[in-house]
């Protein structure tokens, strides 16, 4: 199947799904209410046969150019008997966002969805063991948001020396000389 | 089994673990009963790094995604950005062939080195410690050529968008062709010295076997699911660079062990990664046999700092992408978002060693405590991959 043969037949199968081309990436925008149902679909419809998530992430859209303030949850599905991917996307609110979990589906998701939760404060719904898992357990706040606030000490062991403190990241400055 | 339970906290700073991992592990008797992983001791937040620095000073930080493969760390997210540059015919690059042939050289030795890591590392921790000592000596040949082609032995920022930073040196093609017939030479000693061996084998066969449709549930890529029998290569499936123009040949497992062997146990992981060494072999003596001279008179032969990157990466096209690449220990692929913007919104790296990890405590229930680490040696686990 070429990709716009597997797009119709995945919408064939996920009517809901609305397809975006992002520059040179295309994706399948969906209701986040959707996904519960959608992803078993999708992998066990025997055209499709998405038996393999190979990425699960997600990123804040907050202040992003040309999109609503929210955060991106994307999963990356890959067929290896028919050799081909698709990759399906939600938008969620920025305040408690949540979606389900496919940790039933592809086990394998059951870290990445700890990892998204861990980065970005998502939670998702119907997870086994929904925790931090890379930082620790007691972090504050979710570091891959946009507006996240540096800590300025963990545990009383300051992050930076006297004087020195961690900023909001600068704009990208131009280049002396004009580079 | 059925005595009393006890926790055994193993690492995070155990020899066998392969960097920082720790795992908590519930025994019966000499049975693993439990096993919680506990990562992230390595977690440097690369990813978000890569959101504060302009899309060429990321190189250096793909290099600590995987120090043990740098080089196929930096293959992928060049391509990564060439690909998003491509996508607008204004900022679209031209990459020298040369360049894109030393890649797949450079990213071909890699592997070799990583592998013969994996391998060595897999015997120590079974506990034979001379081959590790075998295998490593080959990797300094490997070390050594980096070092004279970039300056670096370990972590090399040698590829750059638009191409690579340094033309091979002056008697690299011999240098390269001399540590291939020796390395040929020393696997022979090595398949004596560890894989025919009677212990090293009666150790791995039928442990912690994979099935293929378990392998594919947990998103295991490269040589793990290959151990198990499926025979998926990007490089062969989905080629990048110049891999479309070589044969790539794919091994996969087949119960190696024998009589107690089973298609996608360790001994099956070990003997894949071995075979690719040799296809690695093969496919460095292709690209040698086709590397195009250097342009004559040309100031940037190998196209790593031309001006047209620098200005294409000032306002590169906006939208996504995500490349795949076939890494040592899997699929190491990139997620780019860009707003048009000097820094990128969000870089995501996706690599093997995080499913091979995930997976962990699915596959040590019910296994001998000894075998513990031969399972995670035989999966090779690279924790900075797993932490980023």
């Amino acid at each position: 199947m070429d990709a716009d043969a597997l797009l119709a037949a995945v919408q064939r199968t996920v009517p809901e799904a609305v397809a975006v081309a992002a520059g040179p990436g295309r994706y399948l925008l969906v209701p986040a209410a959707a996904v519960d149902g959608l992803m078993l679909r999708l992998r066990d419809e025997t055209e499709l046969a998405f038996a393999s998530l190979m990425d699960l992430t997600g990123w804040d859209l907050l202040g992003m150019p040309g999109a609503e303030p929210g955060i991106a949850v994307g999963w990356w599905l890959e067929s290896p008997r028919h050799r081909h991917q698709v990759a399906i996307r939600v938008h969620l609110p920025r305040e408690a966002p949540a979606v389900a979990s496919v940790a039933a589906l592809w086990p394998v998701a059951g870290w990445w969805e700890r990892e998204v939760y861990d980065l970005l404060g998502v939670h998702f719904s119907g997870h086994p063991d929904l925790r931090r898992l890379l930082l620790p357990e007691d972090w504050e706040g979710h570091p891959l948001r946009k507006d996240y606030a540096y800590p300025v000490a963990y545990r009383g062991v300051a992050h930076a020396r006297d004087g020195q403190r961690f900023a909001a990241p600068p704009a990208a400055k131009p280049k002396p000389g004009g580079a | 089994m059925s005595g009393e339970r006890m926790i055994l906290n193993m690492g995070p700073h155990h020899p066998a673990t392969h960097g920082v991992l720790r795992l908590e592990v519930e025994t019966d008797g000499e049975v693993v009963a439990a096993v919680r992983p506990d990562i992230g001791y390595l977690h440097r937040s690369i990813e978000k790094i890569g959101e504060r620095v302009e899309w060429a000073q990321f190189v250096p930080y793909t290099d600590r995604v995987d120090y043990v493969c740098a080089m196929n760390a930096n293959h992928a997210y060049v391509l990564a950005v060439e690909a998003l540059l491509a996508h607008d015919p204004a900022t679209r690059l031209a990459i020298p062939r040369r360049a894109e042939a030393i890649r797949v050289l450079v990213a071909e030795l890699n592997r070799i080195s990583s592998h013969l890591i994996a391998v060595g590392a897999m015997a120590m921790d079974i506990g034979a410690y001379t081959p590790f000592l075998h295998a490593i000596a080959q990797r300094e040949a490997v070390n050594d050529l980096f070092e004279r082609l970039c300056g670096q032995r370990l972590t090399y920022n040698y590829m750059t968008v638009g191409g690579v930073a340094f033309d091979l040196h002056a008697g690299a093609e011999e240098q390269i062709a001399a540590f291939l017939g020796e390395l040929e030479r020393e696997m022979v000693r090595f398949n004596r010295l560890v894989t025919a061996n009677a212990i090293f084998r009666e150790r791995c066969a039928g442990v912690a076997v994979v099935g293929a449709a378990e392998a594919v549930a947990w998103g295991l890529s490269g040589p793990n699911l290959r151990g198990s029998g499926v025979a998926m290569d990007l490089r062969r499936d989905a080629p990048y660079g110049i891999y479309g123009e070589l044969d790539v040949q794919v091994p996969v497992g087949e119960a190696y062990a024998g009589a107690r062997g089973r298609v996608g146990d360790c001994y099956d992981r070990y003997v894949v990664r071995l075979l690719e060494i040799l296809e690695s072999v093969r496919l460095i003596r292709a690209v040698l046999g086709l590397l195009p001279p250097p342009a004559a008179k040309a100031d940037d032969p190998v196209g790593g700092f031309q001006a047209d990157a620098t200005k294409a990466l000032r306002a590169p096209p906006a939208g996504e992408v995500r490349v795949r690449t076939e890494a040592p220990r899997g699929e190491m692929a990139y997620i780019l978002v860009s707003t048009g913007g000097r820094q990128p919104w969000r870089v995501r790296v996706r690599t093997g060693s995080f499913t091979a990890c995930a997976m962990l405590g699915h596959l040590l229930p019910g296994v001998f405590l000894a075998d513990v680490v031969a399972i995670i040696g035989s999966l090779d686990i690279v924790l900075p991959e797993v932490d980023r």
